[in-house]
């Protein structure tokens, strides 16, 4: 075989005292589909980094098609062939699709080459079967299209490895097909990839060999993914085996929330329309549908951040009456929000303030109007050690935290007041295979306690894991809902898609 | 060749550092001027903080120039902690000083006197700082600028009031009357200005720093400020946040001009502060927001703009360089800041 696409030898590189990467070698030929697996902080982002120019590591070289390069910028890493879709874009939203592929680029004498860089899309689009209407702002493009226009950034530079940091993280599964034909096919034309992600069915379907990180170094190479279980992939990534939770049959008991005819207006995104739902005691109810269909305005009704237009709601018997925050957490309700870092905490604080902010107000944190600094720590500290949230201790910057040990963070703020019910929305998006497995985990005892639990969520598989019936959000209205027994992917995805209505038998 | 590069972490440490680095750079930046000036850079310095601090006399007079600079610094401060960009100390000091030298030409018992003009000033303030923070909450109305222009709009009624209606009739400058005698702030030193607003102002920076590190407002006005999109997620008002801060924030430089008034001029006149409002800045930089670093930063600022003028008289350096170095420091600590976020690492090769 001819010299490999890119190597990296030996990339070290620490921050202070911790080894984010340690001797890594790794290695993509043209043509090649590799897969990066590891934990949230095993170190695979820090390595594309390093590769991509945003850092510099502490030893170890890096190989274009043979010869040492020193890559110190995003342009170098560009100069060098390799191009990078990160997680969350960067992209221009004012500016079409054509402007945003030539920003940066040099024009002839001073003007923009419009003409030329229409050619060079179309000439993408035909070659790798990713088209994107030219004239369109990017501010009109699902997250779909966002993404495909990020990788058609890349291949309009000269991209000769493309990098793609979790990109199934914010797809829908229909998009996610989408995507792997484009990648095997830009392979098949002699393309090296490296595909980042959590979620192993993925890998093992799209990658031809992977490479797994764990505490910043090798800790195995699967040649084979596809002929590798799953099991055997996590073993590698964990350093144990991982065992997937069971749902125990038993019976729901009263309703603790109920939406009865909600509907909503002057919300960015699809507005709910004469939603009604329940879940019930000791049950979870999933909401499952094709993101922007109406679930950002539904977690945000049920949590106290948009008063409805029309319709009530009711926790535990008791009529919502103001839709604040305060009002419903009073009621008994549990909310985790689907952003984190930009709702849920605050990054730039100490640990220990976001843990208490909700109820910062109440008896638990402060008296007349003072703090209680040593409540707060205690609860804090309690709470880390109780959810092994890894962590130097409570007074640490938030955003210091992984997605993973941020997200139990929010769970134990929410579950340490015991709500009746809780409201939670992606509970897993981004999280690795062992912090998944905690929150559900969590959730399941929950339900055994006979609290209610709403799971807003994409990842079909987790729902069908996690819930005791499904619901189905359609432009706004809830198009069906089905058990445990009678839900499978395929009569989800159909029911996603807007086609076929199934009305639960009361 | 050098780069940027994030930190994860910030050293404990930093909180002291910087501000003295920025420190340092401004006065090494600024020698260069007096050496342009002509005068020997060491000398010029030497008579500064000799004439800022070199013996006890010197030292009341700093610390009677920093007291409304602790004011407007906490004012600034706090203000900045909810992202509410308070640019607008300067008015708000104005409009403590009318009020309270309004209420102090009242004739009345010299203790209720004080305290009147103390809360008189300080609601003036907070009037002033409302329209901002209220044009912001409602209409979202940057607050930079309707802050900062305001202050015109104060400091020119103030020059129509003192040239009009409320021209001292005794004088022939464009002065207010002045205060009742008994009115006046007790001096605590005798033999020198040293009054009873400096050690009010000096009470209230540990005040300020209980009142955001210890209380359920100031846990609320850092979450805010931090992230306003957690905050309303997390059951706070924002709106009510903002609308406290800001009252708060022209409340203590209200104060400033109370001090003023009181301890200092004893009436208003057209150059009753001479931009403390906008030192306030400078010094809530330098304290990193930090209520308490505002004393020692105040202090500074005003060690070297008593040391200007005697550094003037000896050598022959404008006075303005106090200017100069006051506008330094805050672009030499806006750099330091940098690299609470960033560290510079060397890059080997050459690209």
């Amino acid at each position: 075989m001819s010299a490999p696409l890119i190597e990296m030898r030996g990339i070290t590189k620490s921050f202070g005292a911790v080894k984010a990467n340690e001797a890594v070698d790794l290695s993509v030929a043209p043509g090649e589909i590799l897969g990066l697996l590891g934990e949230n902080g095993a170190g695979k982002t820090t390595l594309m980094n390093v590769l991509f120019g945003a850092y510099a590591p502490d030893a170890g070289d890096i190989l274009v098609e043979g010869r040492p390069v020193a890559i110190h910028n995003s342009a170098d890493a560009l100069a060098a062939g390799i191009g990078m879709v990160h997680q969350h874009f960067h992209l221009a939203p004012r500016l079409t699709v054509l402007e945003n592929l030539l920003i940066g680029i040099p024009g002839k004498s001073g003007r923009i080459d419009r003409a030329g860089g229409l050619a060079r899309l179309q000439e993408i689009g035909r070659q790798h079967g990713l088209s994107l209407e030219p004239n369109l702002p990017v501010s009109a493009l699902s997250v779909g299209e966002q993404q495909r226009l990020e990788i058609i950034k890349a291949l309009f530079r000269g991209a000769k490895l493309l990098i793609l940091d979790e990109p199934t993280a914010v797809l829908a599964p229909s998009e996610v097909d989408g995507l792997f034909a484009a990648l095997r096919s830009m392979a098949a034309q002699g393309l090296g990839i490296i595909f980042i992600s959590h979620k192993l069915n993925e890998v093992r379907a799209l990658t031809h060999r992977c490479v797994v990180l764990r505490h910043g170094k090798v800790a195995g190479r699967v040649d084979h993914p596809a002929s590798t279980t799953s099991a055997e992939m996590a073993k590698l990534m964990c350093g144990h085996e991982i065992v997937p939770p069971t749902r125990e049959a038993s019976t729901p008991g009263a309703a603790v929330l109920t939406l009865d005819g909600i509907s909503t207006s002057g919300h960015a995104g699809t507005p709910l329309r004469d939603v009604s739902l329940f879940v019930r005691a000791g049950e979870i109810l999933g909401i499952a549908g094709v993101s922007g269909n109406g679930q950002r305005a539904l977690a945000d009704v049920i949590s106290g951040m948009l008063p409805p237009k029309a319709g009530t709601m009711t926790i535990a018997g008791k009529t919502v009456a103001q839709f604040s925050p305060r009002e419903l957490q009073a009621l008994g309700l549990g909310r985790i929000p689907e952003d984190r870092m930009t709702t849920g905490l605050v990054t730039n604080l100490p640990l220990a303030d976001s843990m208490v902010l909700p109820r910062i107000g109440t008896e638990a944190f402060s008296r007349k109007g003072l703090l209680n600094p040593a409540a707060i720590r205690a609860f804090a500290e309690e709470q880390i050690k109780a959810y092994d949230i890894r962590c130097p201790g409570p007074m640490v910057r938030a955003g210091a935290l992984s997605g993973g040990n941020l997200q139990k963070a929010l769970l134990a703020r929410e579950l340490a007041f015991d709500p009746k019910v809780l409201i939670v929305s992606q509970p897993t998006r981004g999280l690795d295979i062992g912090a998944a497995r905690f929150i559900h985990e969590k959730f399941l005892a929950m339900r055994a306690r006979g609290r209610g639990i709403i799971v807003i969520g994409e990842d079909l598989e987790e729902l069908l894991m996690l819930c005791d019936r499904i619901a189905v959000m359609y432009e706004g209205r809830i198009a069906g809902t089905l058990s445990s027994a009678d839900a499978t992917v395929a009569r989800l995805g159909l029911m996603m898609t807007g086609a076929g209505h199934t009305e639960e038998a009361a | 060749m050098f780069r940027l590069e994030a930190r994860s972490t910030t050293p404990a440490w930093f909180n002291l550092a910087l501000p003295l680095i920025a420190i340092a750079a401004t006065l090494i930046l600024c020698s260069g001027l007096i050496a342009v000036a002509g005068a020997g850079v060491i000398e010029a310095y030497g008579v500064m903080l000799s004439a800022s601090l070199g013996d006890s006399y010197a030292i009341t007079e700093t610390l009677v120039r920093a007291a409304p600079m602790i004011f407007t610094g906490l004012a600034v401060a706090v203000a900045f902690r909810a992202k509410f960009w308070n640019i607008g100390a300067e008015g708000q000091l104005l409009a403590g000083a009318v009020a309270s030298c309004f209420v102090g030409a009242i004739p009345m018992p010299g203790y209720l006197a004080m305290l009147l003009m103390a809360l008189v000033g300080a609601a003036a303030g907070a009037l002033v700082a409302l329209v901002p923070a209220t044009l912001r909450v409602k209409f979202k109305v940057d607050d930079v600028v309707s802050s900062l222009l305001l202050n015109s709009v104060i400091y020119y009624a103030l020059m129509a009031l003192i040239e009009g209606p409320w021209k001292d009739t005794f004088s022939g400058y464009p002065i207010s009357p002045p205060i009742e005698d008994s009115a006046n702030f007790p001096v605590l030193i005798e033999g020198t200005r040293m009054h009873l607003g400096v050690v009010v102002a000096l009470i209230a920076a540990p005040l300020c720093w209980f009142l955001i590190a210890r209380t359920t407002l100031g846990f609320r006005i850092r979450v805010t400020g931090e992230n306003p999109e957690a905050a309303r997620y997390g059951g706070i008002n924002v709106q009510r946040v903002l609308i406290s801060t800001a009252l708060l924030s022209g409340a203590l430089a209200g104060l400033a001009g109370v001090g003023e008034v009181g301890g200092v001029h004893f009436q208003v006149m057209s150059d009753i502060s001479p931009g403390y409002g906008y030192s306030g800045i400078v010094v809530a930089m330098l304290a990193r927001l930090n209520p308490l670093g505002v004393v020692p930063a105040a202090i500074f600022l005003a060690a070297v703009m008593t040391g200007a003028e005697a550094m003037s008289r000896a050598t022959g350096v404008p006075a303005f360089l106090s200017d100069v170095i006051q506008g330094t420091a805050l672009l030499a600590m806006l750099v330091a800041l940098l690299f609470t976020a960033y560290r510079i690492r060397r890059v080997g090769a050459q690209t």
